[in-house]
């Protein structure tokens, strides 16, 4: 055992301003693998209908939805049926909502890990938003089915559907780095996050078309960064609904900014995290 | 051989006790921060406690090496500095190699996979490579003996297959440097005993082996070289008879167990805690799960005490209540005890489980707490025959065993 071959590390006090490693993170694309492998199979294994659940869910709030405010609030929109216009949305938000919900209390779920053994703690949010982004896919293929049964095509827009699906991972990945690092710090955090999701699903076109929202200020409004993936996913399946350049320039903004924030601000927290963890419970 | 494993150079980690002490709810700093706008965040002011003062060492590549102190001194803080799990917060080291602790038996086990799902997740958590784990797959599940209910959710599993599983992933981690934390090492003696002949094994292999225990024996037995810490430095280092024979001198010389000089109480000391010690039903083994056991504690007051009552709250590993017994609750009173003597607890028939447990001591004089220590002592449980059938609970269904019987009708 020669010491020139050994990986050679270095512990020291790290500096308060750092952004994403992503060397590092390569190095532990293993261990994300395994924690969002983790996560699915507990969560269908919990479940008795299984992975039936991932659809199970976004229907029922479809069908909801198609009921109370497409039938009964008249909401629909120009020339794409209801159902296919608010699923459209709904899947794309499912992921933003999971991706809220539980990050938020990843860190503080895995203090076994985390006062246990060392890896890049930001792994803990991302996995639980790839484990999101599965199902998120599963819905993306029952979306094709509905747009089959209604006898709409995909158009050659669809083909910008990966950039409008970074983005939506971006502003996901985002807020996820927010929440459960604040979570750490300040657990009253988990019990604002049921409020923040509900609030922010009535602040995103899902159920209701974007018209609604006067011209003037959809790029203010599009500084949600939903908004702009939500209009987006609309605008590249159906060619409907008003996606401006300034809408799209807005959302993709703040989604970036939330996106950079977060990283910092985890990276600059991550260094007490354990400290304040392995206190925290008693 | 020879080359610098491990170089530690004026290592410090110092911890905020008002961090240590609770998380914050941010609807306090927030309120806190529109009350008074102006004013720095109050945890500036917390107090500071410095758990590694300025270490430095120098560990070689197929060293064993003991770490040796009291309770507090800052052995385990070390290890967890070493190990990365949490930052230095001066000084740095350098490592050469990987590094694998066996203090992380079982971390990371789901209880709703099964044995073969923990295998890959638990050796993921651990560093290892998948390819690394499907090589090792089948010697893992021989090593835990554990064939047949490898496609069985661990949550079925019984404490000793749990424990048997979680360790033979661990035992097949190839860390260059192995840190070993006796304290935190999760089961029973036995387990124990097998964690010591791997950490034999690792040693003779010319691997590097960093070992933190109190007990004596295993570290005369282990380790070339010791080094002692207290209240978070190196005070000595060299060959680990010499480092051994300062320490008990020191722990002789101050008289009185850590417990009794130990600073992290509250209370207004009309009483105060001296020492914790526990006796299994046969002399020279320790607690077993069914047996006997008296907990003893040892105090001194100011003068003779009236209408004292008295606590001990039993933690498991992860920190939750196990167990609580009290004085009041059997309905036994001390109107009037002597000033300096020892408080017994017995079990005629310990129902705690197999494990180790922390363990909390609370007293008040009349309706006014005296001395209340967290951690104070340290209790493990072996395996025993508590219900006279030779078996115990599977894992996860709690800390105690509860008495029963089951009948037909």
């Amino acid at each position: 055992m020669q010491s020139s071959h050994l990986p050679i590390f270095e512990v020291r006090p790290s500096s308060a301003w750092r952004m994403l490693d992503v060397r590092e993170l390569w190095a532990y694309r293993e261990l994300i693998y395994f924690l969002a492998w983790r996560d699915i199979k507990v969560r269908y294994k919990q479940t008795a209908i299984g992975i039936a659940w991932a659809l199970l869910q976004p229907l029922a709030m479809l069908l909801v939805f198609t009921i109370f405010f497409g039938r009964l609030a008249g909401l629909s929109p120009q020339g794409v049926p209801y159902p296919l216009f608010v699923f459209a949305a709904l899947i794309p938000w499912q992921l933003f909502s999971r991706a809220v919900t539980e990050s938020t209390s990843s860190l503080v779920t895995d203090q076994r890990l985390i006062t246990r053994v060392y890896f890049p703690r930001i792994i803990v949010p991302i996995s639980t938003i790839i484990a999101a982004f599965v199902d998120f896919l599963i819905c993306c293929v029952l979306l094709v089915g509905l747009l089959l049964i209604y006898g709409q095509l995909l158009r050659p827009t669809s083909l910008l559907l990966p950039a409008l699906i970074l983005l939506m991972l971006i502003a996901a990945l985002g807020v996820g780095f927010w929440l459960s690092a604040l979570n750490v710090e300040y657990r009253d955090v988990m019990y604002t996050v049921p409020f923040l999701n509900q609030l922010w699903f009535f602040i995103t076109p899902i159920v209701y078309p974007i018209t609604v929202v006067p011209a003037a200020l959809r790029p203010l409004y599009g500084l949600n960064p939903m908004v702009g993936v939500v209009e987006g996913f609309r605008w590249a399946l159906f060619g409907t609904g008003d996606v401006s350049v300034g809408l799209i320039i807005s959302s993709t903004t703040s989604a970036l900014f939330l996106f950079f924030t977060g990283c910092v601000w985890f990276r600059r927290r991550e260094r007490t995290f354990v400290d304040i963890i392995g206190s925290g419970g008693r | 051989m020879g080359s610098t494993a491990i170089s530690i150079s004026r290592l410090g980690k110092c911890y905020r006790l008002g961090e240590l002490q609770k998380y914050r709810a941010l609807r306090d700093v927030l309120s806190d921060s529109l009350r008074s706008p102006f004013r720095r965040k109050s945890s500036r002011s917390d107090q500071l406690l410095w758990a590694l003062k300025d270490i430095s060492l120098e560990i070689k590549h197929g060293e064993v090496v003991g770490l040796i102190g009291r309770n507090g001194a800052g052995k385990s803080t070390l290890l967890k500095v070493l190990s990365r799990i949490t930052e230095p917060t001066t000084g740095s080291a350098t490592i050469h190699g990987r590094v694998g602790s066996l203090l992380e038996v079982g971390t990371g086990f789901h209880p709703e996979l099964t044995g073969r799902e923990n295998i890959f997740l638990s050796g993921a958590i651990l560093g290892m490579r998948k390819k690394e784990i499907e090589l090792n797959f089948d010697s893992i599940v021989d090593f835990a003996e554990v064939a047949k209910f490898i496609d069985t959710p661990v949550k079925h599993y019984s404490s000793g297959m749990y424990v048997r599983l979680a360790f033979a992933v661990a035992a097949h981690l190839e860390p260059e440097i192995l840190l070993v934390d006796e304290v935190l090492a999760v089961g029973d003696a036995t387990f124990q005993k097998k964690c010591l002949g791997k950490m034999g094994d690792v040693a003779k292999a010319g691997r590097t082996v960093i070992f933190v225990s109190h007990n004596m024996a295993a570290i005369q037995n282990l380790c070339d070289v010791a080094h002692l810490l207290s209240h978070g430095e190196v005070v000595a280092s060299g060959k680990t008879a010499d480092v051994m024979s300062r320490y008990l001198t020191d722990v002789a010389e101050s008289g009185e167990q850590t417990l009794g000089t130990r600073l992290d109480r509250r209370g207004d000391g009309r009483l105060r805690f001296l020492e914790f010690r526990t006796t299994g039903a046969n002399p020279g083994t320790g607690v077993m799960c069914g047996s006997e056991a008296r907990f003893e504690i040892k105090y001194r007051g100011v003068e003779p005490l009236r209408n004292v009552h008295i606590s001990m709250g039993f933690f498991n590993v992860y920190g939750d209540g196990a167990a609580y017994a009290s004085n009041d609750l059997v309905g036994r009173s001390f109107d009037l005890i002597r000033p300096e003597g020892s408080l017994i607890c017995k079990f005629d028939v310990l129902p705690l489980l197999p494990g180790s447990y922390s363990v909390s001591l609370y007293c008040t004089v009349n309706g006014v707490i005296a001395d209340w220590v967290q951690n104070a002592g340290h209790v493990n449980v072996e395996d025993g025959d508590f219900y006279g059938s030779g078996k115990l609970p599977p894992n996860g269904y709690g800390s105690v065993a509860v008495a029963h019987d089951w009948y037909s009708q």
